[in-house]
């Protein structure tokens, strides 16, 4: 059993990092259908029109459940993003499930410069539950 | 102080290298034309307007840190770069406009209407008159472009708050709504008095229909009629992924230059202008396939363009200055495009097409490019990161070609040296 603990262990962490890069993988793929278009390649955006997402405060802050509101909902607040506004209006995703939110905002948020947490399905669920 | 003697070499040689790079003010022009960067760091100067003694007038998206949305240029000393720059006003826009001492304005609801002193001093930078007031400006093309015609009747650019007029916009699989409701305050040109005080959309009339978001335009004394550019729809590939592939996205529709009479109407959003087929393709989100085609009563472009690159800048060249070729032709600042993505971007230039007694005559070609501030033949792939973007266009007393960028806020003056 001692010496099966290695392995046992090794099995899980290979687990979790395919998970984990089975997540960005997925999350890519919906970024590159549905976002990318406005967002860019480079996440940069296009100035005045599109925001950023990459180097965006809000995108790598703490507030998940404005960010699962965003793209379940659309968006067109004109509010300043970082001091910026944007002209276009940003799609909503209504038949995204909580588990593509999770992959797609996860992707965005450790992309390109952006380096922060991934997102749980547990945290879309949360969010969704708050409104 | 004799160690100092490299460094002072050093900042000479970059100094040296600097300029070098910036002659013609980075832009790559035909053979005998130059350019300099009349000003910079403006502030986002959308669209411009020369008077007759020289003054430049820009317009700002949003005011700049000044908090000013209107700028007043000068080059006292002639040296082609403005030396006296100063501002009012503090709502954004895009559209500007001077016929003699008139200054015409617009935030994205209102045109109003400043007058100008014997210098070409603004006379009530806080008091003008409001011409039109009460314009539709949703989340989405909202900017008010102007011009006049020798009438005194102004020309405004109302866009449609919407993509395709789809039942909910930008979302796959949502219908085109039939008939399109956006079409009663917006996606066409209004006219308006340029004279009365206080008009409403009752007091002007619709002019011309179906034109989804134009931002240049302007009026040709010599067929005596307006011309503008549409911005053609996006995301062909995102919503009909089944119909239309990235590649394909990247060169549908068209942008679309179009003559306008009044009652005229240019299809949209029931057809877009393929540039393959050279014909009017029925829109997907009412019925259309790629293939069939619509819009039987709608215009035909009078010249088209390369797919996204946004044109918001167009001006009929009336001056003495530039070649033969040059006169009457219309010059087109390209904004450049972001909805070619995930393929390179196009644009990001100043177009020519020659025209003959109002008519095109002969090919678009590339008049001034380089904005980008990339090398020669590289493509814009991160729009972010582009230095300039065309965006306005005027002509100086002295036949110059003035165009105003948006991104870094500059004006750049083209000249011809004989
Ligand atoms: C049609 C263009 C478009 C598409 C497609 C689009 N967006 Fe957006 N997005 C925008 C615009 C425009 C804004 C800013 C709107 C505003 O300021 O009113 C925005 C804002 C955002 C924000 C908020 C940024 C901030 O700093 O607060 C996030 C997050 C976001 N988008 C993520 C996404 C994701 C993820 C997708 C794909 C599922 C997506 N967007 C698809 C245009 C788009």
């Amino acid at each position: 059993m001692a010496k099966q603990l290695p392995i046992l262990f090794l099995s899980v962490l290979f687990f979790t990092v395919s998970v984990n890069a089975q997540d960005l993988v997925k999350g890519k793929k919906i970024y590159e259908t549905r976002c990318l278009a406005c967002h860019q390649a480079d996440g940069g955006g296009v100035p005045n029109m599109n925001a950023p997402l990459d180097g965006s405060s809000n995108v790598v802050g703490n507030n998940i459940a404005r960010l699962v509101k965003i793209i379940k909902g659309g968006y067109s607040e004109k509010i300043a993003l970082d001091g910026y506004y944007y002209n276009n209006v940003m799609t909503a995703n209504p038949d995204l499930k909580e588990e593509d939110i999770a992959n797609v905002l996860s992707y965005v948020r450790t992309s390109w410069s952006n380096k922060a947490s991934k997102v749980t399905v547990a945290q879309v669920q949360a969010a969704q539950r708050k409104k | 102080m004799k160690n100092l003697k490299p460094i002072f070499l050093f900042v000479v040689v970059i100094l040296a290298l600097n300029l070098n790079a910036q002659s013609n003010a980075g832009l790559k022009l035909p053979e005998g034309f130059k350019a300099t960067l009349f000003a910079d760091t403006i502030g986002s100067a959308r669209h411009i307007a020369v008077t007759k003694s020289g003054v430049v007038f820009a317009k700002l998206m949003y005011p700049n840190k000044a908090g000013k949305s209107i700028i007043r240029l000068e080059d006292a000393n002639k040296d082609g770069i403005a030396d006296k720059i100063n501002g009012w006003a503090n709502y954004g826009g895009t559209g500007i406009f001077v016929k003699g001492k008139d200054l015409y304005a617009t935030s994205d609801n209102d045109v109003y209407l400043y007058q100008l002193n014997d210098n070409d001093e603004v006379v009530n930078p806080s008091s003008p008159k409001t011409i039109v007031k009460g314009l539709i400006a949703k989340n989405q093309h909202a900017s008010k472009s102007i011009t006049l015609d020798g009438d005194n009747n102004v020309y405004v650019n109302i866009g449609a708050y919407s993509n395709a007029c789809q039942e909910k916009d930008r979302t796959a699989g949502s219908k085109g709504m039939m008939p399109c409701p956006i079409l009663d305050s917006a996606g066409g040109i209004w006219k308006f008095s340029g004279t009365k005080e206080n008009q409403v959309y009752g007091d002007g009339k619709r002019y011309a229909t179906g034109l989804r978001n134009v931002v240049g335009l302007d009026w040709n004394t010599q067929s005596n009629s307006l011309f503008v550019m549409q911005h053609g729809r996006d995301q062909l590939n995102s919503f009909y992924p089944t119909l239309y592939n990235d590649a394909q996205n990247a060169e549908l529709p068209a942008e679309t230059m179009y003559e306008l009479h009044e009652g005229d109407n240019a299809g949209w959003p029931y057809v877009y202008f393929d540039p393959y087929q050279k014909k009017k393709i029925l829109a997907p989100e009412y019925g259309g396939d790629g293939k069939k085609e619509g819009g039987e009563n709608a215009l035909n472009p009078t010249v088209f363009f390369p797919a996204h690159m946004a044109p918001n800048g167009l001006l009929f060249y009336t001056g003495d200055q530039f070649p033969a070729k040059y006169k009457n032709g219309a010059f087109i600042a390209f904004h450049g495009s972001w909805n070619r993505a995930p393929l390179p971007q196009e644009g990001y230039f100043v177009a020519f097409v020659p025209f003959k007694n109002g008519k095109p005559n002969g090919e678009w070609e590339i008049f001034a490019n380089g904005f980008s501030g990339l090398a020669d033949g590289e493509k814009v792939t991160n729009v972010r990161k582009v230095k300039s973007r065309p965006c306005g266009l005027a002509q100086g007393p002295d036949g110059s070609l003035y165009v105003s960028d948006d991104a870094r806020g500059s004006i750049f003056k083209i000249s011809y040296a004989k």
